[in-house]
């Protein structure tokens, strides 16, 4: 950037004036925000008694799950295009031919290490079958690093568990 | 001098030259779009993706006269005065249609594709297609069928470009692929009965320029876009094709030929094709090992060299057998280091696998019986250190009356090489340290063992039987605990920092007449030490 841009307005900083200079005026203005919220309705939740929903469960970017298609198998197609767009690398996949007559190519594993996860959403956005989504849970824990790593069947299960409130964000056709 | 005019640029042709409109182009880095014409096949011209204007200089007058027609590119040969226009709208508008129709019929199905990320229809798609599809019909789903015992084809996938059909007339000379039906119900097939088995047919996967004909070995093992490709040197036979070694973290998923004219032209076989699987095999040895009385003691390699060192110092009068599956650096350090342990060292040229005999395909390709890759190179490095070439069957013969008392053996034989009843004629010896990729009956008997690399592990140089000298870097690091063989001779010659293959070769040349070829720089291609004797 060239200082002399046209489309740069340079303007000078104010001087300040007394008031300005003994910060009075900005103390008031600040208690005033603080005091108004001590006395307006609470913002914080007390969890995990409370359980926080978030405004739109549909775009909220939470555990993945892998989705089934219309005879319950898994949705995917091993195309590996969401492994190739995660910016973690969190995704490990094994292809394999599918054991279907009417589908080629099918993940023989799929993990995804959910600690390494940045729940970026890239993965979902990646899919050209919408298998994989990111659901509203937002609370994983485990008791180990292993436990962390979700294999397929886990990712389906977060879909059977989630399908009802959280339906397939698309309908695409299957490829091939 | 005759002269071509395309694109506006002159380019001078050479006397006797017969080019036609791509590769003139190609010299001036102007890029045909092709799909049916390959540089090792006959022309068809049909796919039509290379339609370009073409037109004539009257030499006299310098008047340009145009063909109101596109003709394809490939199919016009490029004599003086010839004009070509590559880059008009008529000509781009062309191939935006045939692009177009190409994709009328293409299930486009890049997600499951084995090809995406490498595949002719997707790049020129993206290149010279056009943004719209205008088609409303829905494409084919992805029949497939199995056209032989390694290829499987996508029917549906496939563009007509009858490459693959040529490939098997014209260079296996085997014929089995055929185009059945007609217009657009055309399609790549076999005979019942007689099915693409020959030993050439992986090519017709790397010729096809899209998805259509797979490689059952590669098929959804790997996405191409995570693959890295080195070159290499097949070390399958004596004819050392030039390879590209594709490879994801340090395991091999495909080797591919590379174009080399003095050599293998564009083509490779199957043997050498599918001759990966023994570097990740789990039979490997992946540790030195030395014997102790009846056990045996794992080894690491701190020390170890040392140790092997004063042993064979202290054996005093030692042979080394020099595998010719060891590069010509390899070969030249270990004779180095034995001369200087024992000027009168014994050193002998490794077992040579034979199988059978050469095999011989229409279109110019052998597969050598020789098994190896450099028996040439060690031959010489042997022949200049001893004196006399020393072979591992005559050695046998004679290694009672050598009074041997160390020998050391290099390996990296990937078949089972050796038998007891050889092994038993080695007997006597105080020390014998043996160097390989798998456990033998002369392991067994060995005072040491060590852990040998593969071949894309390696960095060197092989010379073939028609003395082609090509060099190559390692595509993959060798496994835990093994240590190429380079590195291994290069602490042995007590020599510091890490193994430098292209500074051996250079002192090689220097120092062995037959190599001095190899002094300088050595080509992609490589070089043949025999070009100068001729001359």
């Amino acid at each position: 950037m060239q200082t002399d841009d046209q489309q740069i307005l340079w303007i000078e900083e104010p001087e300040l004036g007394y008031s300005g200079k003994s910060y009075l005026r900005l103390f008031a203005e600040g208690m005033t925000t603080t005091i108004k919220h001590l006395f307006g309705p609470k913002q914080t939740i007390e969890s995990p008694e409370e359980r926080y929903q978030p405004p739109d469960p549909l775009l909220y970017r939470g555990v993945h799950r892998l989705n089934r298609d219309e005879q319950g198998r898994v949705k995917c197609v091993a195309c590996f295009l969401c492994a190739t767009a995660c910016p973690a690398h969190c995704i490990d996949i094994v292809a394999a031919e599918s054991p279907w007559p009417d589908r080629e190519k099918y993940p023989e594993s799929f993990t995804i290490d959910e600690l390494r996860c940045i729940f970026c959403g890239m993965c979902e956005e990646a899919c050209p079958v919408d298998a994989i989504e990111l659901t509203s849970l937002y609370d994983l824990s485990g008791k180990s690093r292993e436990e962390m790593i979700f294999d397929k069947e886990k990712l389906l299960s977060v879909y059977d568990q989630t399908k009802d409130a959280e339906p397939m964000r698309s309908k695409r056709e299957p490829l091939g | 001098m005759p002269t071509a005019l395309i694109d506006g640029r002159e380019l001078e042709l050479g006397e006797h030259e017969r080019l036609n409109g791509i590769e003139a182009a190609r010299r001036l880095g102007i890029e045909i779009p092709h799909y049916c014409w390959h540089p090792g096949l006959s022309v068809v011209g049909s796919c039509r993706m290379c339609l370009v204007e073409v037109g004539m200089r009257d030499p006299k007058t310098g008047q340009i006269s145009m063909l109101p027609r596109l003709v394809p590119a490939c199919n016009t040969p490029v004599r003086d005065g010839t004009v070509l226009v590559t880059n008009s709208e008529k000509v781009q508008r062309a191939r935006a249609m045939v692009e177009e129709d190409l994709l009328l019929r293409h299930p486009i199905d890049c997600p499951i594709c084995d090809k995406a990320g490498e595949c002719r229809l997707q790049d020129y798609h993206f290149t010279y297609g056009q943004e719209q599809r205008r088609a409303d019909i829905r494409p084919f789903t992805s029949r497939r069928r199995d056209v032989g015992s390694e290829i499987t084809l996508f029917v549906d996938r496939c563009i007509m470009c009858s490459r693959c059909v040529r490939f098997c007339r014209e260079i296996s000379g085997t014929s089995e692929l055929l185009v059945v039906q007609r217009g657009a119900h055309e399609e790549i097939d076999v005979l019942p009965d007689f099915p693409l088995n020959n030993k050439l047919s992986g090519n017709v996967v790397d010729l096809c320029p899209v998805g259509a004909l797979c490689d059952k070995n590669f098929l959804y093992r790997q996405r191409v876009w995570y693959l890295k490709s080195h070159p290499g040197v097949c070390t399958g036979c004596a004819i050392g094709c030039s390879t590209w070694i594709d490879e994801n973290q340090d395991h091999v998923w495909r080797i591919r030929p590379r174009e080399n004219l003095a050599v293998n032209r564009w083509w490779i076989c199957n043997d050498g094709r599918y001759d990966y699987p023994h570097v990740h095999s789990d039979q490997r040895i992946l540790v030195p090992r030395r014997r102790d009385g009846e056990a045996w003691t794992d080894l690491s390699w701190n020390g170890l060299i040392r140790e092997l060192d004063s042993r064979l110092r202290q054996a005093g009068r030692i042979g080394v057998v020099l595998s010719p599956f060891l590069t010509v650096e390899e070969a030249f350090l270990l004779a180095s280091y034995a001369r200087q342990v024992d000027p009168q060292a014994v050193i002998v040229v490794g077992h040579v696998p034979v199988v059978d005999e050469d095999e011989r395909f229409p279109g110019g390709f052998i597969i050598a019986a020789e098994k190896c890759p450099n028996r040439r190179g060690v031959e010489a490095i042997a022949s200049r250190m001893m004196g006399r070439v020393l072979a591992w069957e005559a050695f046998l013969g004679e290694v009672s009356s050598l009074g041997l008392r160390g020998l050391w053996v290099s390996g990296g034989y990937k078949r089972p090489w050796i038998d007891e009843a050889t092994v038993d004629r080695l007997r006597g010896l105080e020390l014998l340290i043996v160097q390989d990729l798998f456990p033998s009956p002369l392991t067994e008997r060995a005072d040491y063992v060590l852990p040998a690399a593969a071949f894309p592990e390696r960095d060197g140089s092989y010379v073939n039987r028609n003395d082609h000298l090509q060099s190559v870097r390692w595509a993959i690091r060798p496994p835990r605990g093994v240590r190429p063989e380079g590195s291994v001779f290069w602490e042995l010659l007590g020599r510091s920092g890490l193994y430098d293959a292209p500074g051996a070769l250079r002192e090689l040349a220097a120092e062995i007449g037959y190599f001095h070829l190899a002094l300088g720089t050595i080509p992609e291609g490589g070089v043949n030490l025999k070009t100068n004797l001729l001359a």
